[in-house]
Parts: C-alpha cells; structure tokens; sequence
C-alpha cells in the first residue's frame, strides 16, 4: 500500500508538470496520453485500497514523505495518511477524474491550448489528493488552497473572455474568505493543542470540551469557536450559504471542470473536512448546531434558484449546492457516515449529469439556455438515457427494501438521520430538505422535460444559427458567450414552435465514443452506488475504522424512524415530478402563468435572491472607494503633505526667511547685531 | 575555513570591481559586474556550506582594532547568514536585468551596484555598533545614485524624498547609539546584545532605534518614500531595494530593539502591532486601485512588511522565525515581481496597467513565471510566502487574536489586487496591438527569473534548509526577551470536560425519539449557557 498510494498522489503531478512544462515539445496527443494515463492508473491502484477497507482487511497507515516545518514547538510534515475515510476519497476523485480526462479528449477537441487543459486537470486532481491524505491541518490546507488554484485556472482556462476572468477571481476571492477563518481554526488549534496533527487534535478535543478562551475579545467556548473557524473555511470551499456566489459564476469554465471540480470533488473538501475532524466537532455543540442550520438552509435556498434558472450548468450548479447543504446538515447531526455516503452517490450522479450537460452542449453547439432545446431524445439518445439515470438518482427514485437508484439510498438516510436526531435544528434541517427534495424532483424533470421532450426549439438560438450558416469548425466558438444574463427575460417564456420549423435545419449529434463511455460507466454508478455500498457506509462501524466519529444510538434510532419520516423523500419526490409534468409537457403555458402570480418571488428566486448584488454594495464597491481615499487623501493629501513635503516647504520658507538677512547692508548687520548683545547682556544680568 | 577572512575577501571582491568598472568600456563593465558578483555568489555559497549549524553563535569572526575603541570586526550568525545569502543571490540578477536596459553610464552603474553589495554584506556583518552604523547608512548613497541618474522622469523628487526620509530617522539612531556606547563602554555587538540596559532608559533608545527602522521598514505611516522610490528606480534598482535594502529594518528590530531593549520592545507592542494593522488594511487597499505596476507591488510590500514587523514582536520563536521567513520570501517573490515588470517594461517602456492585457497570448513563458510569483505573493502553500505568513501568523495569534485576524485579512485583499493585476496584464483580449507584438522572454530573462523561480519553491516545501541555521540563534533572543514576554489574549482556562458528544443520543434502541430530542435540546442549552 505504501508504494502505491505515492504513485496514486504523485502519478499526476508528474504528468501535469510534464504536460504543463513541455507541451510546446512534446505535441498534444502525447501531453493528453500521459496525463490520461496516469489517471487511469491512480485509479486503478486506488480501488484495491478501498475494497481492501471494505472488505476490512486494511489498517489505517501514514506513509511520511518529507519534513516540511519545524519552528520552535510548531511542526508539521508532508505526509499522506490512508484509512477508511481517505480511502473512499481516493475512489471518488480518481474515478471521476480518470472519466472526465478521457472525456475531455471530445470535449475539448477543438481546443488550441488543450495541454494547457489537461495539465490542470492532473495538477487539481494532485491537490485533492494532497488534501484527503492530509495527516496534519497545514497539508489540508495545502490542498485546499492547491485545489482552489486550480479552480482559478480552469474556471479561468479561456482567459480572453472577461466574464470567465471575473469568475475565476470570484472564486478564488470569496473562498479566501472561508480560508481566512480555516487558518484562525489552524492558529487557535495550535494555540490551544499545541500542534496541528489531526489525530494529535481528536485524540486531545475531548478533555478541552469544558475550556473557555478569549477571541477577539469574546469569551467563548474553545471547541465551540475552533470548530467554528474551521467551519467558515468549509462554508467557502463548498459554497454553504452566504459564501456560495462563486458557485454559480465558475460555470464559466469548461463543463468537464464543473464535473470534476464543481460538483463531484473539490466542492465536497468542506463536507469531507467536517468528517474528518468530526471528533473534534463533536465536543463542540453549538457549532454542529450552526452545520446543521447552514446545512438545511443551504439546501433549500439553493434548490429555490434551481427552479428558475434557464442555463443548463446553473440549474445544475445550484443543485450541487443544494445536495452540498444535505451532507454538511447529515455531518451536523453526527451522522458522519450518512453525509460521507452522499457525497459518495453525488460524486457519481452529479458527475454524470454535468457530463451529459457537456454532451448537450456538445450536440448543440454549445448553446447552453434551455429555452433553446428541447425534442433532443431521439436524437441523442445515449445522452438522453445517461442523463435520465442521474435524474433517477439525484431525485431519488425507489422504493422501500427493493430497489432504489443511488440517491434514493443516500438522501433518505439523511432525512432520516436529521429526523431520528430531533433537536430543534435538526427538525428544521429535516423539513427543509424534504421540501428541497420537492424542488429538487421539480428542478431536475424540468431540466429533462425542456432539454429531451417537447418540440424543437433550436432555431431562435444564435449559437444554432451560427452553426447552421457557418458550419463547425472556427475555433473561437469553443468560447461561447457568457450566459451570465440568460435570465433577464422577465416572463418565464419558453418560445413557441408552434407556427414554424423549430429545427432550423439543425441537425444534433451524438457525442464521440470517448465522451459516452464515461456517461455509461458513470450511469451504472448512479444506479448501483446507493444499493451496493448503503449497508457499509451507514450501518458498519467497522467500515469506518473509527475514520469518522460513528454514533452508533443515532443509527438505531434512525432505522426506527416512522414510515411516514422513510416516505417523505418519495412523496416529495412524486410531487415534485408531477408538478414538472404539469408544467411543461402537460400545459406548458402554466410556468409563465405561474411566474406572473408569483411576480416577486419569482424574480427573488431569479435573481438568486440577489446575493451579488448585495455583496458588490457592502465589499467590492466600498473596498475600491476605500482603496482611492486612503491613496489620494491619507497618503498623499495628508501624509505627503505635512511630511516630507512639508518638511521640504518649512525648509523653502526658511530659506525665504534667511535670505532678507543676508541683505549686504552693514547699518542693518550692525543694528541686528547690536540688538543681539543687549539681548545677551540682558540675560546674563538677569 | 577556520582564520580564512572570508568575509573581508566578499567585501573586496565587489570593492575590486567597481573599482575597476569606473575604468572600463561599457561591455566590459558588464562582464566584470557579473563576475564579481557571481564570485560573491560561490564565496556566500561556501559560507553556508561551512556554517556550523549548532556551532558558536557567531562564526567567521575577524577583528582589527582601529582606534578609540572601534573596531573593524565582522562575523555572522544564523540570521545574517541568510540575509547575506539573499544579498548575494540576488545581485547577479540585478546585474543581469540591467545587461540591456542601462545603456548610460554603464561603468558608473554598474560600480554603484557592486558598492551597494559590499555595503549590503556589511551591515549583516558587522559586528561593531558603529562599524554597523556605517555601512547602514552609507548604502543609502549608491541607492540615490542609482534612482537619482538612472530613474524615472520624476527621479529627483523621489530620491530627495527616499534620502531625506531615511536619513532623518538614522541621526536619532546615531545619538541613541553613542550613548549606548558610553553607557556600557564597548560598541561590540556581541557584548552589547548581553548588556541589561535600564528599563526607563531603554524605552527611549527603542523610540530613536525605531525612528530609523520603521522608515526603513517601511512602516506606516512613514512609507509614502518607497512607492516613489519603486516608481521612479530602474530594474534592478528595485530588486535591490524591495529584495535587500527593506530588510535593514526588520535585521535592526531583530539584532537590536529586541534583544537589547526586551522590556522597551513589550513596552510597544501595542504600537507595532496597531501599526501593522492599519499597514496591512490600508496599503492592501491602496494597491487595489493602482494603475501603475511597480506602485502597486510597492504597496504590497508595505502590508507585507507589516507582517514581519508584527511577527517580530510576538515574542515566540514562531512569530520571529516567520517574520525572518517572510524577509527572505518577499526579498525572492517581490524582487522577481519587479523584475516581471522589468521584462514587460523593457518591452513597452510604460508601467501602466491598462497598457498591457492577454499577454498569456504571446507571452506564455513569461505568463507562468508571473502566474507563480503572483501565487507566492498571495501566499499559495507550496510557494516560500506562505510558510512565511503562516508560521509568523500562527506566532502572532498566541499574542493576540484580534491583531492576527486583521493581519489575516489581507491574504484576502492580497488575492484580491494581485489577481486583478494579473488579470489585467495577462489574462483578457490583446487589445493593444504593441502588447500584443511582444515576443516572449529571452534567454537572458529565463536565466534571471528560473533561480529565483526555484529558491521560491524550495523555500516552500523544505524550508528547513533556511529555518535550520537560524534556529539557534532565533531560540537565543527568544530567551532573551523571555522575561519580558506579554501574556497572549487567549487566556485559556480549562473546564470539567462534557460527558457526552455533542450529539449524543442515550439509549440502547428506541426509548423513544421525543425523549432524546429533549435531551439533546437541553445539553444544547446547556452549553450555550456555559459560553456566557
């Protein structure tokens, strides 16, 4: 295991140095062939470790790499550590990663920089990998802030367009908010642990649980005020409410980014920090409480912008966000396992749907507002199944002790979880995400409906039109326009096709081979992920290896829930589908209808309850205002002024001054000199 | 090496040069500056090899009695060490970002810039107070020469303002300095550094010695001369004086006001640590609405000093050791965003923001060599700035929270306009048609950016290597102001531990949910009660 879990870390980053550095010489089929390659093999040695710890013949092992700091008593090394918990990341990211490479081979086709491409995807996938292994907080964050780079550069990756630049500093900007508080969690970690290796942390959390300290002046709780820290650095990375914005914009980047990096794994780094010192959170209940309610509030905000948006990858953004406040609410009311077995089933379904979006995309040359589909189930129909398959799953259809697709085994057990725990935030995190799961069925059949069934659309789009009259094969398309303002139309309009050829003598075509082999393989992990691996993540202690803190009563009694409770998810599920159904297949005049009764919470939810907008007003604007007042008037209408170059003046004046004296006429040297002794005689005599 | 004058011998090598540079053509002149330099290079190379890491304190002493008591004696420790190092790595590149942007008075140039190295070298070297003094203020001298002849057009201005502001916080010093001198009856650093000087009398030689390291610093609100200075120095000039010349302060604060004045520096702590604060938040600010590139990475530095200032004064080993990190990381990483911005100027000759945009385009070396100093600046893991920010920062926080979470703020405000620069410059549409020709960097560039490239990541994955010579000597002076040391504002105070986890639910199977729903409210309420 020792050996292999350093090819697993180390693999891609040898292979994004060597795509990065040498592309210019090495040409782009092999940069893609080596990169690719070592995916596959990180893969293909990272399953091995999670059967051996699902089959439990594996011990939790940290194999030191180098000495990294040792200042005074603060010491921190590079090491990777693997138990149960790391082991199920290796799994995920490797698997989706490996996929979303080979995926990226037809995506990104056209692409003239696709080196560049596939070196950050290998150098990301290097970071998270980093991350999970982490043995200490310091290399957490150097993964953190490794995965955040990344995200910068490829939400970034087509850099001439401003709207993606603005993304990507967006991203970067709004997380390092949630870092500035992990770092305050590292720094009071220390202080109060007096290291910053995590089972040093877990091992000493408990007796620290009655200890007070003093932060910024507030007397608090210690556990309570660590946890919390580190939880705002969690909040940031995975888009928790209030730190989400960037979510949506880094869309911008290209669609296998946002399976790999934006849904399936970076995002999930706060759910999985949560989990990993889900010990140390334990002893500290105010701040589990605060999980739960971000969690559950996460949840159902998000899902209420799902439901308006007519970008394809938005709607599925806020989804992600929505099932990330799921997990984080299953961690805060200690059922580590549950929220580790969704973001598990996530991984696979929400990878796979945001891949089936690129293979839409794809096939529609890269128009991405769902006004504009439509009728796109016969023509594509591998995409079409694979995309009904993360449907299935993400809204979570099945039934009781039969079967279920993934997310159906997963969100239930949350819902469960929140339920069987019962404390006033957990009630409320349980009711909000069985309405969430309501909107999400709601969100997801509507993205179905619009996209697959219907009549065509297609020929209002300009990006159709463009192909229609221009053909294929101009490599600026690749950068299609920014959708940032797709839902400024103000009625909920879908275009009518019913008086004309909504085709356009457009003609969608499937996705190549290397694009749909990942779709299928993701599929059968939407299906299969919750029936297969349900029982060790939430039922088996013995799984976790005490990886995540197991609270083995609230197991129980979870599973003694009433049958109403294990219901919820379906009927809200059920709801939600035929509210989809009515709307758009059966009566599609009934959402602009709907849209206009409900005229200002329709247009809150639209706006995305108009977070940016509120966030440009108290920050970004003030910042800069800041910035020219402090230049202009403190450093140099008020600094300069009266320091050096007041200082310059009163020397200029003085001069002025000396010069009269200097005047050349004795009777005035003789009269001022006079004047001078019998001021002299005069003090001497006094 | 034991009696070989190593250290005389990397004085007069740059003494011999610059000698001769006045003598020479201008080609030749180059070639000389560069050997010289390169010569002190593998002498500096030789010295850390042959450092005793553990050994004496200070090491490769020499002495020569001159007169009425002053000393020419030299000799280092861990901490000049390295400052000596970063001195001598870095003046070959300056050499080197001259090679074609300095076209008059090559000689003269290049002889200031191999005087400024000697007197570099000497003020980490220096081991008497007044021989120290000396060369501290004399290399204020070839600086103004070097902004004054071959700045910028308004270079007279500001290198009136960078010599008058320096040199007006120095003469306080010197007073300071001739009656510590009196008092204890040496002006050997080493004897002085074991001198107890009295409480009351200390707080006014902190006040004269922090006259002159403060401006040195620079720390706000005595900084205005350096965004000036920046603005208006060529290249190299800024290399030296962000990546050397900036650090005079924090060596004095290190060797000096801490050391020698622990009750004076606890004294103060509020002073330096509120300054830092107001230096991080506003000048962070300020760089954020620059147009002009070197204004803006002069303001960076400004809150990046403000780290080292307060690390420094956090009186634990951490704190200081980072502050002496984060000196040597933002001598790397500013330096060679300056010498970025050299590469670009040469090119343009316009330092205005908005001149440039897409150059990831045309330029895509260049674009990632800038990419990874950006990072650096901002603190990414991985690069030497943020071992720096997070070791000095973790000090700080033991001191004192809130301070550390307005420092903090800046890594926020640092992604924020090095990113927006970044984004600027290289990212976006080629708008400008001349930007856009630029072909990308040459050899002469890569060899000037790819060590500096290396020393970044290397100071960020193995920081060892440098935090290990200064362990010794950095534990020596954190023994030294023990007994003065503040108490942090943490005041942690330890409890009855909790019986349960917070999330606790009683009961072997189904003794009903309502009931553990009560309970877990009532420990709920329990703990909020306890946190008032």
């Amino acid at each position: 295991m020792q050996s292999s879990i350093l090819l697993i870390v180390f693999l891609p980053l040898a292979a994004a140095i060597v795509a990065g550095l040498f592309s210019g010489s090495i040409g782009k089929v092999p940069a893609k062939l080596i990169t690719t390659g070592a995916l596959f093999a990180s893969c293909a040695l990272s399953w091995p470790i999670f059967l051996a710890f699902l089959g439990g013949n594996a011990e939790a092992q940290v194999v030191p790499v180098l000495q990294w700091v040792q200042s005074g008593d603060l010491s921190f090394d590079w090491a990777l550590r693997v138990d149960t918990l790391t082991a199920v990341m290796l799994v995920v990211i490797t698997s989706v990663s490996a996929l979303v490479h080979l995926y990226s081979w037809g995506y990104m086709d056209e692409d003239p920089s696709q080196q560049r491409f596939f070196a950050y995807l290998s150098l990301f996938t290097f970071a998270m990998l980093m991350l999970v292994t982490a043995d200490n907080l310091v290399q957490m964050f150097f993964g953190w802030e490794g995965v955040g780079l990344a995200s910068y550069l490829l939400i970034g990756f087509w850099y001439k367009k401003p709207s993606a630049n603005a993304a990507a500093i967006k991203a970067f900007v709004v997380n390092r908010v949630g870092d500035l508080g992990f770092m305050l969690g590292i720094f009071g970690t220390f202080l109060v642990f007096g290291t910053v290796s995590i089972p040093a942390i877990l091992e000493q959390a408990p007796a620290m649980s009655g200890s007070s300290i003093t932060f910024m002046g507030m007397r608090l709780m210690t556990m309570d005020i660590l946890c919390l820290l580190l939880f705002v650095g969690a909040m940031g990375k995975s888009a928790q409410l209030g730190l989400h914005t960037w979510l949506p914009d880094a869309m911008e980047g290209p669609t296998p980014v946002s399976a790999l990096i934006h849904a399936a794994t970076m995002v999930t780094a706060g759910v999985f920090m949560v989990c990993r010192l889900s010990p140390m959170f334990e002893t500290a209940p105010v701040a589990l409480t605060v999980v739960t309610v971000i969690g559950g509030a996460t949840c159902l905000f998000a899902a209420t912008i799902g439901t308006t948006q007519w970008d394809i990858k938005r709607v599925i953004a806020y989804s992600t966000c929505s099932q990330l406040g799921y997990m984080f609410f299953a961690a805060g009311v200690g059922a580590y396992g549950v929220a580790m077995f969704h973001l598990f089933t996530h991984a696979f379904f929400k990878a796979l749907l945001f891949l089936g979006a690129g293979a839409v995309i794809h096939a529609m040359h890269h128009e991405q507002d769902m006004r504009y589909y439509g009728a796109l189930r016969k023509r594509i129909p591998i995409t079409f199944w694979a995309m009904m398959a993360g449907t299935l799953a993400i809204t979570g259809v099945g039934i009781i002790d039969v079967f279920g697709f993934a997310g159906f085994y997963s969100k239930d057990a949350i819902l469960e979880a929140a339920y069987a725990r019962g404390t006033g935030a957990a009630n409320f995190a349980f009711w909000a995400g069985a309405i969430a799961a309501l909107l999400t069925s709601f969100y997801s059949w509507r993205l179905m409906f619009l996209t697959f069934w219907g009549k065509p659309r297609w020929a209002d789009s300009e990006h159709i039109q463009h192909a229609v009259h221009h053909g294929h094969d101009e490599p600026e398309d690749h950068n299609p326009a920014a959708q940032e303002d797709s839902g400024e139309a103000v009625a909920h309009h879908v275009p009518s096709t019913e008086e004309k050829d909504g085709t356009a003598g457009y003609h969608p075509h499937e996705a190549p081979w290397v694009m749909l082999i990942p779709l299928v393989v993701l599929s059968l992990g939407a299906v299969f992920a919750g029936f297969v691996f349900y029982e060790p993540f939430v039922d088996a202690e013995g799984f976790w290896q005490g990886s995540v803190f197991f609270n083995e009563n609230l197991v129980h009694t979870m599973h003694g829930v009433p049958l109403w409770v294990k219901l919820t998810a379906t009927i809200a599920m059920l709801l939600g589908l035929a509210i989809a159904w009515l709307s758009y297949i059966r009566n599609p005049k009934l959402p602009e209808a709907a849209a206009e009764q409900l005229g200002p919470i329709y247009r809150f939810f639209l706006n995305k309850w108009y977070f940016d907008e509120l966030y440009n007003f108290l920050f970004v604007k003030p910042a800069f205002w800041l910035g020219r007042v402090f230049w202009k008037v403190l450093d140099i209408g008020i600094i300069d002024r009266f320091g050096p170059d007041g200082a310059a003046w009163v020397v200029r004046q003085g001069s002025v001054g000396a010069k009269r004296f200097q005047s050349g006429m004795l009777n005035t040297y003789a009269l001022i000199m006079l004047l001078g002794l019998v001021a002299a005689i005069t003090w001497v005599l006094l | 090496m034991e009696g070989f004058p190593i250290l005389s011998l990397m004085l007069l090598v740059p003494l011999v040069g610059a000698v001769l540079c006045m003598f020479v053509n201008a080609s030749t002149a180059r070639w000389v500056a560069l050997i010289a330099t390169l010569i002190d290079l593998v002498l500096g190379i030789s010295l850390w090899l042959n450092f005793d890491i553990g050994g004496a304190q200070w090491q490769f002493t020499e002495r020569a009695n001159l007169f009425a008591g002053f000393e020419y004696a030299l000799g280092i420790d861990g901490i000049a060490l390295m400052l000596i190092m970063l001195s001598v790595f870095l003046m070959p590149i300056c050499i080197l970002a001259s090679w074609t942007s300095v076209t008059k008075r090559v000689g003269e140039y290049m002889a200031a810039f191999l005087v400024m190295e000697l007197l570099m070298i000497g003020v980490f070297a220096a081991q008497d107070i007044l021989l120290f003094y000396i060369f501290f203020e004399a290399g204020l001298i070839p600086m103004y020469l070097i902004i004054g002849i071959w700045g910028g057009d308004d270079r007279i201005y500001a290198s009136f303002k960078f010599f008058l502001y320096t040199l007006l916080g120095s003469v306080v010093m010197l007073i300071a300095m001739l009656w510590m001198i009196q008092e204890a009856g040496t002006s050997s650093i080493p004897v002085l550094l074991q001198y107890d000087f009295p409480p009351e009398a200390q707080t006014w030689l902190w006040l004269a010695f922090f006259a002159s390291f403060a401006v040195k610093m620079p720390m706000w609100p005595v900084h205005t001369w350096l965004p000036a200075a920046h603005v208006q120095a060529p290249t190299a000039g800024s290399v030296i004086l962000a990546g050397v010349l900036l650090k005079l302060g924090g060596y004095g604060f290190i060797r000096f006001s801490l050391p020698m004045f622990p009750e004076a520096s606890a004294q103060f702590v509020w002073l330096v640590f509120g300054l830092s604060m107001i230096a991080v938040v506003v000048t962070s600010l300020i760089a954020l609405v620059q147009h002009d590139m070197k204004k803006l990475i002069a303001y960076s530095s400004v809150a990046h000093m403000a780290i080292v200032t307060a690390g420094l004064f956090a009186f634990n080993s951490q704190g200081i050791e980072g502050a002496m990190v984060m000196m040597l990381s933002h001598g790397l990483v500013s330096g060679a965003l300056f010498l970025c911005v050299g590469v670009i100027y040469d090119r343009l000759h316009t330092r205005e923001i908005a001149r440039y945009g897409g150059l990831a385009t045309n330029m895509p070396r260049y674009a990632l060599f800038f990419l990874l100093f950006t990072m650096a600046s901002i603190g990414l893991p991985g690069t030497s700035g943020f071992v720096a920010e997070f070791i000095s920062l973790a000090g700080i926080y033991q001191m004192s929270s809130t301070t550390t979470f307005v420092l903090t703020t800046g890594i926020i405000l640092g992604a924020g306009y090095m990113l927006y620069l970044y984004r600027r410059v290289v990212f976006g549409e080629q708008k400008n048609a001349d930007a856009a020709a630029m072909p990308d960097m040459n050899a002469r560039e890569w060899l000037m950016l790819a060590p500096v490239a290396a020393a970044v990541l290397w100071m960020g994955v193995y920081p060892e290597s440098f935090l290990a010579p200064m362990r010794s000597d950095i534990a020596a002076i954190e023994a030294r102001i023990a007994r003065a040391t503040p108490a942090g504002d943490a005041q942690l105070e330890a409890g009855a531990p909790r019986d349960h986890a917070a999330n606790y639910m009683a009961g072997e199977h189904g003794s009903g949910h309502g009931a553990e729903g009560e309970h877990g409210a009532a420990e709920e309420g329990g703990s909020e009660g306890a946190e008032h």
